[in-house]
């Protein structure tokens, strides 16, 4: 329900407005407070690109980290590796899981409400608690140590239940009449599900994808003790590497290269809004059909 | 073979929707292994209410952290709070639709910004701005309830947002039928209809701002003593745990996972109000 445009006829209001200063105080009060949201958000961004814009260089973008050249490519390419490690265990976990709930379980049967339990627990964790949790499961309990595939799984789990309210949503938009169809021709359960109802369902989950990319991209606490802060490309999975994220508050709290902290942040902000914009863009494609 | 496969790939779904239940398991487990202990060696009233955190001297007590976190969370929704709900309602029914397809995607936006990357403003803009124009050395429990303030924004606005637009119009109607004007009925009908939404996403800020860790850490000062005021620095229970990990050992590691057991029990109240009161939204 769109109240809104049904409400709205400013101009008439100015009458109003004298004789009634409550309205219009309460008017300006509600201006203002969205005027505030709008200006914090183009501060910070166009703050961080004027500072940053400027301290962009090649050599930033060499392949090898030293303490002269505090290179970021290094840790872009692990930030790349870590989304792909993440999203590799958690987007089949959560699409599996999406789909025992809305298609296999009984309706309102008591395992659905207590994974909806604990999946709504689990999104309202900190990530900091991720991260404690990493440190001492994956990297001592099961003697990973600070490697990408400790700080992989951390956040494969911090992003599960992202990944599966979207896959669930899209799931639950897809018209019972389809699956009716594909029952009709005779297929099964499983071949209902793969065939017809998931390719449906594609443009929200990888919305939802596309949105936990963006969260895996800017995680810092979760992987300072997972995945460590060394600043080279790992030659392994078991060897640790700084995301950009991590790269940046390593600089940050150094306080040495603020320029480069600048100019990372700037490639943060611009990978944080090209994610943003490509998954409202997706989530755009299927309100329209 | 076709019915076997189809009970392989049942099992396959069943054992995924089961990840999440195993998640939580171990992360409880594996937090409370490791941190009761350390609150039992260290004495319970001892580490909740000592009012010193010396690690070197084997001073175990997190109050002051508690403290801090509860102060710069109180901030940021003194601040959060008002300029989140008013925007919500701004965006649910005052905003021409043309201006809302601007708006919505910069609150999406503002979400979306790393922590790190607010932190980085706040010590590069608020910490030198509060040192300058207000006092202190700039690293504060103001600054850091500001920076929290502005990042619980889009969780406020969104939440609000769909609790203020969940009301029937009728309601709306009704307050017009008896003569108020928009913003009377807005403020004074749909408003007070919309109130346990309204307080669900204030738990939800609530939550986002005591779990945020980096930002924090990069504005706070970070000292381990009781707050002392506005113009103070302050250490959040996230922020103690994040700087002492790195080189603690024996006592100290486990009194640091204990710290993280407070915080996770905080959340763990936190969200369950959050489900109780979101339930009742109309």
């Amino acid at each position: 329900m769109n109240h809104s445009t049904k409400m709205m006829n400013p101009v008439s209001n100015l009458k109003l407005w004298s004789k009634d200063p409550v309205s219009l105080i309460l008017r300006i009060l509600v201006w203002g407070a969205s005027g505030l949201t709008i200006l914090v958000l183009l501060v910070i961004i166009g703050y961080i690109l004027y500072k940053g814009i400027p301290n962009l260089s090649l050599d930033l973008f060499d392949l090898e980290y030293s303490t002269e050249n505090v290179s970021l490519m290094p840790a872009l390419i692990n930030t790349v590796m870590m989304t792909a490690l993440s999203i590799l265990i958690a987007v089949p976990l959560g699409i599996f899981s999406a789909i025992y709930l809305t298609e296999y379980a009984r309706r309102g049967s008591r395992l659905i409400k207590i994974v909806r339990i604990t999946a709504e627990t689990l999104s309202g964790i900190p990530s900091i608690i991720y991260g404690l949790f990493g440190l001492l499961f994956f990297v001592t309990t099961l003697h990973w140590g600070f490697s990408m595939l400790a700080g992989g799984f951390t956040l494969s789990i911090m992003i599960l239940p992202l990944i599966m309210r979207t896959t669930e949503e899209a799931l639950q938009s897809v018209p019972d009449s389809y699956r009716e169809g594909s029952y009709g021709l005779g297929a099964g359960k499983m071949r209902t599900v793969f065939t017809i109802v998931l390719p449906s369902a594609i443009p929200g989950i990888l919305a939802g994808v596309i949105l936990a990319i963006g969260r895996i991209v800017g995680e810092t606490a979760a992987l300072i003790y997972t995945a460590g802060t060394v600043a080279d490309i790992p030659d392994s999975l078991l060897s640790s590497g700084r995301t950009l994220s991590v790269h940046m508050y390593v600089l940050s709290s150094e306080g040495l290269f603020m320029d480069k902290a600048y100019a990372t942040a700037v490639i943060l902000v611009i990978l944080v809004i090209l994610l943003n914009r490509i998954s409202s863009y997706t989530a755009e494609k299927i309100s329209k059909g | 073979m076709i019915k076997k496969k189809e009970k392989i790939m049942r099992l396959i779904f069943l054992f995924s929707a089961c990840t999440s239940i195993i998640a939580v398991f171990l992360i409880c487990i594996f937090l409370f292994a490791n941190g009761i202990p350390a609150i039992g060696k260290i004495g319970v009233f001892n580490f909740l209410l000592g009012k010193n955190w010396k690690p070197s001297n084997e001073l175990f007590g997190i109050l002051p952290m508690i403290l801090g976190s509860i102060y710069v969370t109180a901030g940021a929704i003194l601040i959060g709070v008002p300029i989140g709900v008013l925007t919500a309602m701004y965006l649910s029914l005052f905003c021409p639709k043309k201006m809302y397809h601007l708006i919505k995607p910069a609150i999406e936006l503002l979400a979306g910004i790393p922590s790190v990357v607010y932190g980085f403003f706040g010590l590069v803009v608020l910490v030198p701005f509060v040192r300058n124009y207000i006092g202190g050395n700039g690293s504060v429990m103001l600054t850091a309830s500001v920076l929290l303030g502005m990042m619980i924004l889009p969780t406020i606005i969104n939440v609000s947002e769909s609790a203020i637009r969940a009301v029937p119009l009728n309601y709306y109607e009704g307050g017009r039928a008896l003569g108020a004007s928009h913003e009377r009925s807005a403020f004074f009908v749909i408003l007070p209809a919309a109130k346990s939404g309204v307080f669900a996403s204030i738990i939800l800020g609530v939550g986002r701002a005591i779990g945020e860790t980096m930002a924090v850490i990069m504005v706070a000062g970070n000292q381990a003593r009781m707050p002392k005021g506005l113009l103070k620095g302050v250490r959040t229970l996230t922020a103690n745990i994040v700087i002492e990990m790195g080189y603690a050992a024996d006592l100290h590691r486990e009194a640091l996972i204990a710290t993280a057991v407070v915080l996770f029990i905080f959340i763990l109240i936190i969200n369950l109000s959050f489900s109780i009161l979101s339930r009742k939204t109309i």
